[in-house]
């Protein structure tokens, strides 16, 4: 085998993985990319039914309801200036509060209640997801390095 | 005092890292001996101030010094003294801190063992160690200063995290960065090598015990923070594909590359041009992983609270690294000797497969993990790319690659017989397409994919016992004859047979947790019993406990089968009394083939309580295949041939096989 037919193989064989990659990645993302939706922008265009995406907010205050299984909480989710109504069976996790930013991952329902299958936990209470941080300055209501609004009330 | 001596210790260790990143250079392009030399002292001064810095903070945390703001911040008088210590790199500050210490100890480890390396390459490396460090020393000490002091000083801090209060996560980051700094040598020796110009097997001798070194860190560092993630957590889950455990593992996958192309470039000087391309990679990806993970740029289930100064400087540092490194490559590379030549099927074309795959399982997972970020910055809309993606990437590639690791071993050299070698493992793979057969139609909920699982891991660990039978001849020569070849195999050899069954062991792992979790998530009533996995469980009642800086209730779960009790599992839910915050401490009770998991949840206050239960069949073997394949990795490393500058004794070359 000379260098170069050995170079050739190697060539034709990276191309060959890289093709299969970018193959499986771009069917993967066509199928599998998670869309974030800010209460608002599921008002002014809502997303298809039964799509799996990401919300995210504050959690409106007085809004968390146990619901009389004891698993399932609803609560809403506000960018300031739309709220969501959303709905998670399960244990919320530990750093789930009122007042606080939360990102969940799930379906609208066709009665315009999010089924979240997924509310992510964070490691820091500090921490406000950068997608909510966005959604919360776009409504105009919070601006970089003040206190999120929920928690001056 | 102690908190300015330790910062006056970082400023000097800065103006030494700076002497250590141009004087050996110079020295070595103009061949002054002197000032190569340099290179040496600077990096064991370095190490030694660096050490009085961290040493400073420690100091400050265990004696809770609450003029420090960084102890304040993340330090409570009540903490225990364990976290009082591992506290001092659970934050942002500390932890750059503990970096800049490894760096500088591989910087001094170089220095130290480095006696037979020629001089203009040592004196290169350090250099290039010497900037990597000037330029982390000025981060911590511009950006991130850990002994900013605080006036006047509150009474008392406001603890640290309490997910962090953890004996896992104690030694996660230690693991961890010693397994991304551990890369930044093998970077060096990739910059020094293309400086020089020449890369030869001594330079792949020199350069493969700090890849294995750092592979078997990382390996434990990522398996340390996916088990601490498994338990403390509370969700059953062990990876979640999230940004942040991402960038911990595109390192790992390339490392693993990189370990095998040095096998290549040690044993026939050949692919150095890519190994020295992975080398500069593998540390690429670990910057890269430091800056996803202290920018807080992607939503994460790890992301803590960033400042984006930061952020920016880790990225103008990446791209400094990675851009200069590439482009030296770019310039200097197509100038280096070519190397020997081999045919397509032999060992060097396995290993270029194994190479191949690797770097495009990586490329998969990079993809994925800053698409999202791509695609926000042209303003595409803010998406998250999930476990689903890299189920339908990951996995079809991931397969065929475990599938050829025990048919590498059987191929020669320069010319190999696939055949032949596929012949030598039929027994393997007949028995491992049976147990795939016996997992589709024996096993409650089995899918395709979990047969794949099954054969593949069967496959993995019987043939790598299977290369090793062959190595001793095992049944083909008198036992004590075997025994005989079993000890004077070379340790890499071993070390090899017991990182691929390990790989084989942690896919039986991952496999099982997948497929046959049985999740149970129900509200329990004290007294009342609950079916979960053929288990009768039984909560007897919450007690409350409390411990130094927290209040608990714990619950008393029965496990009972057939009337008799299997076990009796206390998940506690604890309030840390400083941060007013809750955590979940599972309880686990791990039989060898499966995990019993409880963690308890809130009551509802009709006195039930949440509870989530779960059976995670074969969950243990994840870690322990984890663990075993850094112990190969370590008898690989104990290798006397990797033992440079021990003189190498002469051997009857009769009984030492072939590699």
């Amino acid at each position: 085998m000379t260098p170069k037919r050995k170079r050739l193989w190697l060539l034709l064989g990276s191309l060959g993985a890289l093709a299969v990659a970018v193959g499986l990645v771009l069917t993967a993302l066509d199928d599998n990319l998670v869309f974030f939706y800010s209460p608002t922008q599921i008002v002014e265009k809502a997303p298809p039914a039964d799509k799996r995406l990401r919300i995210g907010g504050l959690v409106t205050p007085g809004s968390v309801v146990k619901g009389s299984d004891g698993l399932t909480t609803t609560f809403e989710v506000t960018d300031t200036k739309h709220t969501l109504k959303v709905t998670y069976r399960g244990v919320l996790p530990d750093l789930f509060r009122e007042g606080q930013g939360v990102v969940a991952e799930g379906t609208l329902g066709k009665d315009g209640v999010f089924v979240a299958r997924e509310v992510l936990a964070k490691h820091d209470e500090k921490y406000m997801p950068p997608e909510v941080a966005d959604a919360l300055k776009k409504s105009g209501h919070w601006k970089e390095g003040e206190p999120p609004p929920a928690a001056k009330k | 005092m102690t908190p300015e001596l330790g910062h006056y210790a970082l400023i000097l260790a800065l103006c030494v890292a700076a002497a250590q990143g141009s004087l050996p250079l110079w020295g070595a392009r103009r061949g002054d001996p002197g000032l190569m030399e340099v290179g040496r002292s600077a990096a064991l001064a370095q190490f030694v101030l660096v050490g009085v810095a961290f040493v400073a903070l420690v100091h400050a945390y265990v004696t809770s010094d609450f003029s420090v703001a960084n102890v304040v911040r993340n330090s409570h008088t009540t903490k225990p003294l364990l976290y009082k210590i591992t506290g001092t790199w659970g934050n942002h500050e500390g932890s750059m801190l503990l970096w800049a210490l490894i760096l500088s100890l591989f910087g001094a480890g170089v220095a130290a063992f480095g006696g037979n390396l020629p001089a203009t390459l040592r004196a290169r490396v350090l250099g290039i160690q010497g900037l990597i460090g000037l330029g982390f020393l000025a981060f911590i000490l511009f950006t991130s200063n850990p002994f900013e002091r605080l006036d006047p000083a509150p009474a008392d801090g406001n603890d640290l995290n309490p997910l962090l209060q953890d004996p896992g996560l104690a030694f996660h980051p230690p693991l961890l960065y010693l397994g991304y700094v551990g890369f930044s040598v093998t970077f060096s020796f990739a910059i020094a090598a293309l400086i020089e110009g020449r890369v030869d097997a001594a330079w792949a001798r020199w350069v493969r015990p700090w890849t294995l070194a750092s592979w078997c860190f990382l390996t434990l560092g990522i398996a340390l923070g996916s088990w601490w993630a498994y338990y403390e957590l509370g969700w059953g889950g062990f990876w979640f594909w999230d940004p942040v455990e991402n960038a911990s593992f595109m390192p790992w996958l390339l490392g693993t590359a990189l370990l095998h192309s040095a096998i290549v470039t040690e044993k026939r000087d050949a692919l150095k041009s890519w190994t020295l391309l992975l080398a500069v990679l593998a540390f690429s990806l670990s910057l890269l992983g430091t800056f996803l993970v202290r920018s807080g740029v992607l939503t994460s289930v790890h992301a803590f609270a960033q400042d984006p100064a930061r952020g920016l400087f880790i990225l103008a540092f990446l791209i400094i690294v990675t851009g200069g490194g590439l482009t030296l490559y770019a310039w200097r590379a197509p100038r280096l000797a070519a190397g020997g030549l081999f045919a397509p099927v032999s060992r060097e074309g396995g290993l270029v497969f194994n190479n191949l795959l690797l770097a495009t399982l990586t490329l998969t997972v990079f993809l994925g993990t800053l698409y999202p970020l791509a695609l926000d910055a042209v303003g595409g809309g803010k998406v998250s790319v999930g476990p689903p993606f890299y189920a339908a990437t990951f996995i079809p590639l991931a397969l065929p690659l475990l599938a050829a690791v025990p048919i590498g071993p059987f191929l020669a050299w320069k010319r190999g017989d696939l055949p032949a070698a596929l012949k030598q493992l039929r027994a393997v793979g007949a028995v491992a397409v049976l147990a795939g057969i016996i997992t589709l139609f024996i096993a409650h909920r089995s899918t395709v994919l979990a047969a794949c699982g099954v054969a593949v891991a069967t496959w993995l660990i019987l043939g790598a016992l299977r290369e090793l039978a062959r190595r001793i001849q095992l049944f083909g020569v008198p036992l004590a004859d075997s025994l005989r070849r079993l000890k004077g195999l070379p340790r890499a050899a071993i070390g090899m047979t017991i990182a691929h069954a390990a790989l084989g062991l942690s896919v039986l792992g991952i496999t099982g947790v997948s497929v046959w979790q049985t999740e149970t998530i129900v509200v329990m009533k004290p007294g009342v019993p609950v079916m979960h996995a053929g288990y009768e469980v039984t909560l007897e009642g919450t007690t409350d406990v409390s411990g130094p800086n927290y209040v608990a209730e714990r619950g008393r779960l029965v496990y009972r089968r057939g009337g008799d009790i299997v076990t009796v599992l206390e998940p506690e839910r604890r309030l840390y009394k400083v941060q007013r915050r809750a955590t979940t401490e599972a309880a686990i009770r791990t039989t060898v083939l499966a995990d019993l998991y409880a963690t308890l949840g809130e009551a509802d206050g009709k006195g039930g309580w949440t509870v989530r239960l779960y059976h995670n069949p074969l969950a243990p073997w994840i870690w322990l295949g984890a663990a075993l394949a850094a112990l190969g990795g370590v008898v690989s490393l104990s290798d006397r041939r990797l033992r440079i500058g021990a003189p190498r004794r002469a051997r009857p070359t009769a009984t030492q096989p072939a590699e």
